[in-house]
Protein backbone atom coordinates (compact mmCIF):
# COMPACT_ATOMS: atom_id res chain seq x y z
CA UNK A 1 0.00 0.00 0.00
CA UNK A 2 1.48 3.27 -1.05
CA UNK A 3 0.61 4.60 2.81
CA UNK A 4 0.89 8.59 2.86
CA UNK A 5 -1.10 8.50 -0.77
CA UNK A 6 -3.66 6.63 0.23
CA UNK A 7 -4.88 7.44 3.70
CA UNK A 8 -4.12 10.85 4.84
CA UNK A 9 -6.77 13.68 4.96
CA UNK A 10 -10.03 11.56 5.09
CA UNK A 11 -13.37 13.47 6.43
CA UNK A 12 -15.24 10.44 5.76
CA UNK A 13 -15.14 6.77 5.44
CA UNK A 14 -18.15 5.36 4.37
CA UNK A 15 -19.07 1.70 3.62
CA UNK A 16 -21.68 0.38 1.51
CA UNK A 17 -22.85 -3.27 1.75
CA UNK A 18 -25.40 -5.80 1.25
CA UNK A 19 -26.28 -9.42 1.81
CA UNK A 20 -22.99 -10.79 3.42
CA UNK A 21 -21.59 -7.20 4.92
CA UNK A 22 -23.27 -7.43 8.50
CA UNK A 23 -20.67 -10.40 9.61
CA UNK A 24 -17.91 -8.21 7.81
CA UNK A 25 -18.35 -5.17 10.06
CA UNK A 26 -18.89 -7.62 13.07
CA UNK A 27 -15.65 -8.83 12.53
CA UNK A 28 -14.33 -5.12 11.37
CA UNK A 29 -15.79 -2.63 13.89
CA UNK A 30 -15.18 -3.85 17.34
CA UNK A 31 -11.43 -4.24 17.00
CA UNK A 32 -11.03 -0.46 15.68
CA UNK A 33 -9.90 2.12 18.48
CA UNK A 34 -10.66 5.38 17.49
CA UNK A 35 -11.73 7.45 14.15
CA UNK A 36 -9.17 9.74 13.98
CA UNK A 37 -10.22 13.32 12.47
CA UNK A 38 -12.67 11.52 10.20
CA UNK A 39 -16.66 9.98 10.95
CA UNK A 40 -17.46 6.45 9.63
CA UNK A 41 -20.76 6.19 7.84
CA UNK A 42 -22.42 2.85 6.52
CA UNK A 43 -25.07 1.91 4.36
CA UNK A 44 -26.39 -1.25 4.19
CA UNK A 45 -29.17 -2.63 2.69
CA UNK A 46 -31.54 -4.75 5.48
CA UNK A 47 -34.90 -5.03 6.21
CA UNK A 48 -37.27 -2.23 7.33
CA UNK A 49 -37.97 -4.19 10.42
CA UNK A 50 -33.77 -4.60 11.36
CA UNK A 51 -33.96 -1.31 12.06
CA UNK A 52 -32.75 -0.34 15.71
CA UNK A 53 -31.18 -3.67 16.06
CA UNK A 54 -28.11 -2.97 13.31
CA UNK A 55 -27.23 0.43 15.56
CA UNK A 56 -27.56 -1.86 19.04
CA UNK A 57 -25.52 -4.64 17.43
CA UNK A 58 -22.42 -2.94 16.38
CA UNK A 59 -23.24 -0.38 19.87
CA UNK A 60 -22.72 -3.44 22.14
CA UNK A 61 -19.46 -4.28 20.30
CA UNK A 62 -17.48 -1.06 20.33
CA UNK A 63 -16.39 2.01 22.50
CA UNK A 64 -16.41 4.51 19.71
CA UNK A 65 -19.91 5.96 19.73
CA UNK A 66 -22.84 4.17 16.86
CA UNK A 67 -25.30 7.11 16.00
CA UNK A 68 -28.69 6.01 13.61
CA UNK A 69 -28.57 8.89 11.66
CA UNK A 70 -31.76 11.37 12.24
CA UNK A 71 -32.47 13.74 9.35
CA UNK A 72 -30.01 17.09 9.78
CA UNK A 73 -27.33 15.14 12.25
CA UNK A 74 -23.89 17.11 12.28
CA UNK A 75 -21.50 14.58 11.16
CA UNK A 76 -18.78 14.93 14.18
CA UNK A 77 -15.38 12.96 13.25
CA UNK A 78 -15.01 10.28 15.31
CA UNK A 79 -18.28 8.80 14.75
CA UNK A 80 -19.71 5.59 13.33
CA UNK A 81 -23.21 6.67 11.43
CA UNK A 82 -25.48 4.05 10.54
CA UNK A 83 -27.88 5.08 7.11
CA UNK A 84 -31.86 4.09 8.90
CA UNK A 85 -33.47 1.89 7.06
CA UNK A 86 -36.36 2.91 4.25
CA UNK A 87 -34.36 6.63 3.59
CA UNK A 88 -31.59 7.21 1.73
CA UNK A 89 -28.86 9.50 3.31
CA UNK A 90 -27.56 12.77 1.49
CA UNK A 91 -24.67 15.02 2.51
CA UNK A 92 -24.81 18.58 3.03
CA UNK A 93 -22.04 20.33 2.56
CA UNK A 94 -22.42 22.17 5.64
CA UNK A 95 -21.16 19.15 7.20
CA UNK A 96 -24.94 17.88 8.36
CA UNK A 97 -26.71 14.31 6.67
CA UNK A 98 -29.94 14.57 5.15
CA UNK A 99 -32.32 11.86 5.17
CA UNK A 100 -34.93 11.59 1.65
CA UNK A 101 -37.89 9.11 1.25
CA UNK A 102 -37.51 9.15 -3.00
CA UNK A 103 -37.82 6.56 -5.16
CA UNK A 104 -36.02 3.20 -4.55
CA UNK A 105 -32.60 3.14 -6.42
CA UNK A 106 -31.57 -0.27 -7.06
CA UNK A 107 -34.25 -1.86 -5.26
CA UNK A 108 -32.76 -0.19 -2.82
CA UNK A 109 -33.41 2.36 0.08
CA UNK A 110 -30.81 3.26 1.13
CA UNK A 111 -28.92 3.06 -2.04
CA UNK A 112 -25.35 3.37 -1.71
CA UNK A 113 -25.40 5.11 -5.31
CA UNK A 114 -27.28 7.70 -3.95
CA UNK A 115 -25.24 7.88 -0.60
CA UNK A 116 -21.69 7.77 -2.70
CA UNK A 117 -22.57 10.15 -5.09
CA UNK A 118 -23.71 12.76 -2.49
CA UNK A 119 -20.78 12.44 -0.22
CA UNK A 120 -18.51 12.62 -3.46
CA UNK A 121 -20.28 15.44 -4.42
CA UNK A 122 -19.84 17.10 -0.63
CA UNK A 123 -16.57 15.99 -0.11
CA UNK A 124 -14.56 15.22 -3.12
CA UNK A 125 -10.92 13.88 -2.06
CA UNK A 126 -11.36 13.91 1.13
CA UNK A 127 -13.53 10.44 1.13
CA UNK A 128 -12.29 6.86 0.94
CA UNK A 129 -15.37 4.43 0.05
CA UNK A 130 -15.19 0.74 0.46
CA UNK A 131 -18.04 -1.69 -0.72
CA UNK A 132 -18.32 -4.81 0.63
CA UNK A 133 -20.22 -8.32 0.00
CA UNK A 134 -23.40 -8.47 -1.60
CA UNK A 135 -26.03 -9.32 -4.70
CA UNK A 136 -26.78 -6.71 -6.33
CA UNK A 137 -24.64 -4.11 -8.70
CA UNK A 138 -25.66 -0.88 -6.22
CA UNK A 139 -22.23 0.94 -4.97
CA UNK A 140 -20.71 0.65 -8.34
CA UNK A 141 -21.85 4.26 -9.87
CA UNK A 142 -21.12 5.60 -6.48
CA UNK A 143 -17.79 4.15 -5.89
CA UNK A 144 -17.01 5.46 -9.79
CA UNK A 145 -18.46 9.24 -8.48
CA UNK A 146 -15.95 9.29 -5.45
CA UNK A 147 -13.40 8.43 -7.84
CA UNK A 148 -14.00 10.79 -10.20
CA UNK A 149 -14.00 13.37 -7.24
CA UNK A 150 -10.50 12.41 -5.94
CA UNK A 151 -11.80 9.94 -3.45
CA UNK A 152 -10.13 6.37 -2.78
CA UNK A 153 -12.55 3.36 -3.24
CA UNK A 154 -11.76 0.00 -1.57
CA UNK A 155 -13.65 -2.98 -2.78
CA UNK A 156 -13.78 -6.18 -0.46
CA UNK A 157 -11.82 -9.04 -2.15
CA UNK A 158 -14.79 -10.87 -4.05
CA UNK A 159 -13.40 -14.12 -2.57
CA UNK A 160 -13.67 -13.34 0.53
CA UNK A 161 -17.39 -11.99 0.32
CA UNK A 162 -19.89 -14.20 1.16
CA UNK A 163 -22.08 -12.76 -1.64
CA UNK A 164 -18.90 -11.66 -4.33
CA UNK A 165 -21.31 -10.11 -7.22
CA UNK A 166 -21.26 -6.83 -5.28
CA UNK A 167 -17.52 -5.98 -5.16
CA UNK A 168 -16.96 -7.76 -8.21
CA UNK A 169 -19.37 -5.87 -10.24
CA UNK A 170 -17.22 -2.98 -8.87
CA UNK A 171 -13.80 -4.25 -10.08
CA UNK A 172 -15.33 -4.80 -13.36
CA UNK A 173 -16.28 -1.25 -13.46
CA UNK A 174 -14.30 1.06 -11.66
CA UNK A 175 -10.58 1.37 -11.49
CA UNK A 176 -10.52 0.83 -7.59
CA UNK A 177 -7.46 1.59 -5.19
CA UNK A 178 -7.26 -1.82 -3.41
CA UNK A 179 -9.04 -5.10 -3.41
CA UNK A 180 -8.68 -6.42 0.00
CA UNK A 181 -9.53 -9.19 2.04
CA UNK A 182 -11.16 -8.88 5.76
CA UNK A 183 -7.95 -8.44 7.30
CA UNK A 184 -6.29 -6.63 5.35
CA UNK A 185 -9.49 -4.11 5.76
CA UNK A 186 -9.07 -3.96 9.47
CA UNK A 187 -5.50 -2.97 8.73
CA UNK A 188 -6.34 -0.61 6.33
CA UNK A 189 -9.22 1.47 8.11
CA UNK A 190 -6.81 1.27 11.70
CA UNK A 191 -3.92 3.46 9.53
CA UNK A 192 -6.63 6.11 8.17
CA UNK A 193 -5.02 9.59 9.35
CA UNK A 194 -2.46 7.81 11.44
CA UNK B 1 -24.51 17.23 -14.02
CA UNK B 2 -25.37 20.82 -13.10
CA UNK B 3 -23.08 22.58 -11.36
CA UNK B 4 -23.96 24.83 -7.59
CA UNK B 5 -24.08 27.50 -9.15
CA UNK B 6 -26.94 26.88 -11.80
CA UNK B 7 -28.45 25.28 -9.29
CA UNK B 8 -28.76 28.80 -7.90
CA UNK B 9 -29.99 30.45 -11.17
CA UNK B 10 -32.59 28.07 -11.37
CA UNK B 11 -33.74 28.95 -7.88
CA UNK B 12 -34.09 32.37 -8.24
CA UNK B 13 -35.45 32.47 -11.70
CA UNK B 14 -38.39 30.11 -10.44
CA UNK B 15 -38.94 32.79 -7.59
CA UNK B 16 -38.85 35.67 -9.64
CA UNK B 17 -41.09 33.81 -12.70
CA UNK B 18 -43.67 31.72 -10.71
CA UNK B 19 -43.08 32.99 -6.85
CA UNK B 20 -42.19 29.06 -5.40
CA UNK B 21 -39.32 29.37 -3.69
CA UNK B 22 -36.84 26.53 -3.09
CA UNK B 23 -33.86 28.41 -1.58
CA UNK B 24 -34.82 26.97 1.80
CA UNK B 25 -34.49 23.62 0.36
CA UNK B 26 -32.18 21.30 1.60
CA UNK B 27 -28.88 21.06 -1.13
CA UNK B 28 -28.54 17.60 -1.39
CA UNK B 29 -31.91 16.51 -1.98
CA UNK B 30 -32.75 19.69 -4.33
CA UNK B 31 -29.80 19.03 -6.30
CA UNK B 32 -30.21 15.15 -6.72
CA UNK B 33 -34.11 16.32 -7.79
CA UNK B 34 -32.94 18.78 -10.63
CA UNK B 35 -30.35 16.35 -11.87
CA UNK B 36 -32.47 13.54 -12.25
CA UNK B 37 -35.04 15.53 -14.39
CA UNK B 38 -32.56 17.50 -16.49
CA UNK B 39 -30.77 13.85 -17.30
CA UNK B 40 -34.51 12.51 -17.98
CA UNK B 41 -35.77 14.50 -20.40
CA UNK B 42 -32.21 14.44 -21.86
CA UNK B 43 -30.77 17.96 -21.65
CA UNK B 44 -27.46 18.57 -22.54
CA UNK B 45 -27.00 22.02 -21.78
CA UNK B 46 -28.26 23.79 -18.52
CA UNK B 47 -29.55 26.87 -20.26
CA UNK B 48 -31.78 25.54 -22.34
CA UNK B 49 -33.77 23.76 -19.53
CA UNK B 50 -33.50 26.58 -17.80
CA UNK B 51 -35.15 28.25 -20.65
CA UNK B 52 -37.51 25.59 -20.92
CA UNK B 53 -38.58 26.17 -17.26
CA UNK B 54 -38.67 29.23 -17.42
CA UNK B 55 -40.95 30.02 -20.72
CA UNK B 56 -43.33 26.60 -20.93
CA UNK B 57 -45.45 26.71 -17.22
CA UNK B 58 -46.23 23.12 -18.11
CA UNK B 59 -43.17 22.10 -17.99
CA UNK B 60 -42.52 24.06 -15.04
CA UNK B 61 -45.24 22.36 -13.22
CA UNK B 62 -44.01 18.84 -14.47
CA UNK B 63 -40.34 20.40 -12.42
CA UNK B 64 -41.91 20.80 -9.66
CA UNK B 65 -43.78 17.10 -9.45
CA UNK B 66 -40.56 15.73 -10.17
CA UNK B 67 -38.69 17.91 -7.96
CA UNK B 68 -41.39 17.10 -4.85
CA UNK B 69 -41.14 13.91 -3.75
CA UNK B 70 -44.31 12.29 -3.83
CA UNK B 71 -43.75 9.01 -1.69
CA UNK B 72 -46.25 8.21 0.90
CA UNK B 73 -48.13 5.06 1.70
CA UNK B 74 -51.48 4.57 3.64
CA UNK B 75 -50.21 3.51 7.46
CA UNK B 76 -46.82 4.22 6.83
CA UNK B 77 -44.86 2.99 9.99
CA UNK B 78 -47.94 1.01 11.33
CA UNK B 79 -46.53 1.68 14.71
CA UNK B 80 -46.41 5.08 14.72
CA UNK B 81 -50.55 4.84 13.77
CA UNK B 82 -50.79 2.31 16.51
CA UNK B 83 -49.90 4.65 19.05
CA UNK B 84 -52.14 7.53 17.51
CA UNK B 85 -54.98 5.35 17.72
CA UNK B 86 -54.36 3.66 21.02
CA UNK B 87 -53.10 7.21 22.83
CA UNK B 88 -53.80 10.39 20.79
CA UNK B 89 -57.36 9.67 19.22
CA UNK B 90 -58.98 8.88 22.84
CA UNK B 91 -57.76 12.13 24.28
CA UNK B 92 -58.54 14.11 21.53
CA UNK B 93 -61.89 12.39 22.16
CA UNK B 94 -62.66 14.81 24.76
CA UNK B 95 -63.09 17.30 22.70
CA UNK B 96 -66.38 18.50 21.68
CA UNK B 97 -64.18 19.58 18.21
CA UNK B 98 -60.92 18.30 16.43
CA UNK B 99 -59.19 20.08 14.09
CA UNK B 100 -56.53 18.19 12.38
CA UNK B 101 -53.88 19.10 10.12
CA UNK B 102 -52.04 17.09 7.66
CA UNK B 103 -49.51 19.48 5.90
CA UNK B 104 -47.65 18.46 2.92
CA UNK B 105 -50.28 15.42 2.52
CA UNK B 106 -48.78 14.70 -1.10
CA UNK B 107 -51.96 12.15 -2.72
CA UNK B 108 -53.77 11.66 0.48
CA UNK B 109 -52.63 8.11 1.68
CA UNK B 110 -52.16 9.63 5.11
CA UNK B 111 -55.14 11.59 5.63
CA UNK B 112 -56.98 8.51 4.54
CA UNK B 113 -55.36 6.51 7.07
CA UNK B 114 -56.39 9.00 9.76
CA UNK B 115 -60.13 9.48 8.40
CA UNK B 116 -60.29 5.33 9.14
CA UNK B 117 -58.98 5.95 12.43
CA UNK B 118 -61.06 8.39 13.38
CA UNK B 119 -64.28 6.38 12.13
CA UNK B 120 -63.03 3.53 13.98
CA UNK B 121 -62.80 5.68 17.18
CA UNK B 122 -66.20 6.96 16.44
CA UNK B 123 -64.89 10.68 16.22
CA UNK B 124 -64.98 10.98 12.42
CA UNK B 125 -68.61 12.66 12.83
CA UNK B 126 -67.23 15.67 15.15
CA UNK B 127 -63.66 15.64 13.07
CA UNK B 128 -62.49 17.81 10.63
CA UNK B 129 -59.41 17.17 8.89
CA UNK B 130 -57.27 20.25 6.77
CA UNK B 131 -54.94 18.47 4.25
CA UNK B 132 -52.84 20.94 2.70
CA UNK B 133 -49.76 20.44 -0.26
CA UNK B 134 -47.57 23.13 -2.22
CA UNK B 135 -48.14 20.47 -5.56
CA UNK B 136 -51.83 20.98 -6.81
CA UNK B 137 -51.73 18.02 -9.09
CA UNK B 138 -51.22 16.01 -6.26
CA UNK B 139 -54.36 17.37 -4.50
CA UNK B 140 -56.47 16.54 -7.15
CA UNK B 141 -55.42 12.54 -7.00
CA UNK B 142 -56.44 13.21 -2.78
CA UNK B 143 -59.28 14.41 -3.23
CA UNK B 144 -60.57 11.68 -5.51
CA UNK B 145 -59.99 8.92 -3.23
CA UNK B 146 -58.56 6.61 -5.54
CA UNK B 147 -55.58 4.72 -5.41
CA UNK B 148 -54.05 1.52 -7.34
CA UNK B 149 -55.35 -1.41 -6.03
CA UNK B 150 -51.94 -3.33 -5.98
CA UNK B 151 -51.25 -1.25 -3.38
CA UNK B 152 -53.93 -2.50 -0.82
CA UNK B 153 -52.34 -5.49 -0.16
CA UNK B 154 -49.29 -3.95 1.38
CA UNK B 155 -51.90 -0.94 3.13
CA UNK B 156 -53.98 -4.05 4.41
CA UNK B 157 -50.94 -5.78 6.11
CA UNK B 158 -50.02 -1.77 7.37
CA UNK B 159 -54.12 -1.49 8.87
CA UNK B 160 -53.71 -4.88 10.54
CA UNK B 161 -50.58 -3.56 12.26
CA UNK B 162 -51.41 -0.58 13.54
CA UNK B 163 -54.27 -2.17 15.43
CA UNK B 164 -57.12 -2.25 12.73
CA UNK B 165 -59.81 -5.40 13.10
CA UNK B 166 -61.99 -4.82 10.25
CA UNK B 167 -61.72 -6.23 7.07
CA UNK B 168 -59.63 -3.55 5.09
CA UNK B 169 -61.58 -4.08 1.67
CA UNK B 170 -64.76 -2.78 3.57
CA UNK B 171 -62.81 0.48 3.24
CA UNK B 172 -62.73 0.62 -0.46
CA UNK B 173 -64.68 -0.67 -4.09
CA UNK B 174 -62.28 -2.38 -6.48
CA UNK B 175 -63.12 -1.57 -9.99
CA UNK B 176 -60.52 -1.97 -13.01
CA UNK B 177 -57.19 -1.90 -11.59
CA UNK B 178 -58.00 0.98 -8.75
CA UNK B 179 -59.49 1.01 -5.36
CA UNK B 180 -62.06 3.87 -4.76
CA UNK B 181 -62.62 4.75 -0.95
CA UNK B 182 -65.84 5.52 0.62
CA UNK B 183 -67.78 9.23 0.37
CA UNK B 184 -67.98 9.11 4.55
CA UNK B 185 -64.46 9.38 4.74
CA UNK B 186 -63.73 12.31 2.04
CA UNK B 187 -66.58 14.50 3.05
CA UNK B 188 -64.52 15.28 6.65
CA UNK B 189 -61.46 16.12 4.76
CA UNK B 190 -60.52 19.63 3.35
CA UNK B 191 -57.97 19.58 0.37
CA UNK B 192 -56.07 22.93 -0.19
CA UNK B 193 -53.00 24.41 -1.65
CA UNK B 194 -50.55 25.98 0.78
CA UNK B 195 -47.21 26.17 1.08
CA UNK B 196 -44.88 25.78 4.48
CA UNK B 197 -42.36 28.39 2.81
CA UNK B 198 -43.96 31.52 1.88
CA UNK B 199 -47.67 31.20 3.80
CA UNK B 200 -49.28 31.57 7.06
CA UNK B 201 -51.29 29.76 9.91
CA UNK B 202 -54.67 29.66 8.93
CA UNK B 203 -56.09 28.05 11.56
CA UNK B 204 -56.11 26.37 15.07
CA UNK B 205 -55.97 22.94 15.64
CA UNK B 206 -55.76 19.75 17.89
CA UNK B 207 -53.25 17.54 15.68
CA UNK B 208 -50.76 18.32 13.10
CA UNK B 209 -49.18 15.86 10.62
CA UNK B 210 -46.04 16.64 8.89
CA UNK B 211 -44.01 13.63 8.09
CA UNK B 212 -41.11 13.14 5.77
CA UNK B 213 -42.10 16.80 4.10
CA UNK B 214 -39.37 18.71 6.24
CA UNK B 215 -36.66 16.23 5.43
CA UNK B 216 -36.05 18.09 2.25
CA UNK B 217 -35.90 21.73 4.12
CA UNK B 218 -32.68 23.12 5.21
CA UNK B 219 -32.73 23.97 9.14
CA UNK B 220 -33.43 27.87 8.92
CA UNK B 221 -36.70 26.78 6.25
CA UNK B 222 -37.50 23.88 8.97
CA UNK B 223 -37.24 26.23 11.46
CA UNK B 224 -40.09 28.39 9.64
CA UNK B 225 -42.28 25.47 9.28
CA UNK B 226 -41.98 24.71 13.26
CA UNK B 227 -42.32 27.94 14.24
CA UNK B 228 -45.75 27.94 11.64
CA UNK B 229 -46.77 24.07 13.78
CA UNK B 230 -46.40 26.07 17.20
CA UNK B 231 -48.50 29.10 16.16
CA UNK B 232 -51.29 26.65 15.00
CA UNK B 233 -51.07 24.31 17.47
CA UNK B 234 -53.67 24.66 20.26
CA UNK B 235 -52.25 23.93 23.91
CA UNK B 236 -51.82 20.52 24.28
CA UNK B 237 -52.32 19.90 20.88
CA UNK B 238 -50.07 17.46 19.65
CA UNK B 239 -47.18 17.70 16.71
CA UNK B 240 -46.38 14.50 14.64
CA UNK B 241 -43.30 14.40 12.16
CA UNK B 242 -41.68 11.40 10.71
CA UNK B 243 -39.69 8.20 12.07
CA UNK B 244 -36.77 9.91 11.52
CA UNK B 245 -37.31 13.53 12.30
CA UNK B 246 -36.78 15.71 15.74
CA UNK B 247 -37.47 19.37 17.31
CA UNK B 248 -34.77 18.45 19.54
CA UNK B 249 -32.10 21.21 17.68
CA UNK B 250 -35.38 23.53 17.33
CA UNK B 251 -36.12 26.53 19.90
CA UNK B 252 -39.63 25.20 20.25
CA UNK B 253 -38.97 22.22 21.85
CA UNK B 254 -39.13 23.84 25.36
CA UNK B 255 -42.36 23.87 25.24
CA UNK B 256 -43.00 20.54 23.85
CA UNK B 257 -42.72 17.37 25.42
CA UNK B 258 -42.15 14.23 23.27
CA UNK B 259 -44.34 11.27 24.64
CA UNK B 260 -42.24 8.08 22.57
CA UNK B 261 -40.19 6.94 20.18
CA UNK B 262 -42.74 7.79 17.20
CA UNK B 263 -42.23 11.58 17.57
CA UNK B 264 -45.17 12.42 18.42
CA UNK B 265 -44.79 15.91 20.59
CA UNK B 266 -47.18 17.43 22.78
CA UNK B 267 -47.78 21.33 23.34
CA UNK B 268 -47.37 21.90 27.18
CA UNK B 269 -47.54 25.56 26.79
Amino acid sequence: MEKDALISGCKVLIVGGSAGSLEVLLQLIPGLKALPDFSMVIILHRKYTDDTTLEELLSLRTTIPVKEVEDKTPLVAGNIYIAPADYHLLFEKSGVLSLDISEKVNYSRPSIDVSFESVAEAFGASVIGVLLSGANADGTLGLNAIKEAGGKVVVQDPASAGMPFMPQNAIDNVVVDEVLNVTDLFRFISSINQ
Amino acid sequence: MIEDRQLEILVNDVFEYYGFDFSGYSRASLKRRVDRIYQLDGFQNFYDFLTRVKTDTGYFKRMVEEITVNVTEMFRDPHFYKVLREEILPQLGTKPFIRIWHAGCSSGEEVFSMAILLKEANLLQKALIYATDINPIVLDTAKKGIFPLRMMKQYSENYIESGGKLDFSNYYTANYGYAKFGEDLLTKMVYSQHNLVSDSSFNEFDLILCRNVMIYFDKDLQERALGLFDDSLSKLGYLALGTKETIKFSPIQKRYVQLNKDKIWKKMH
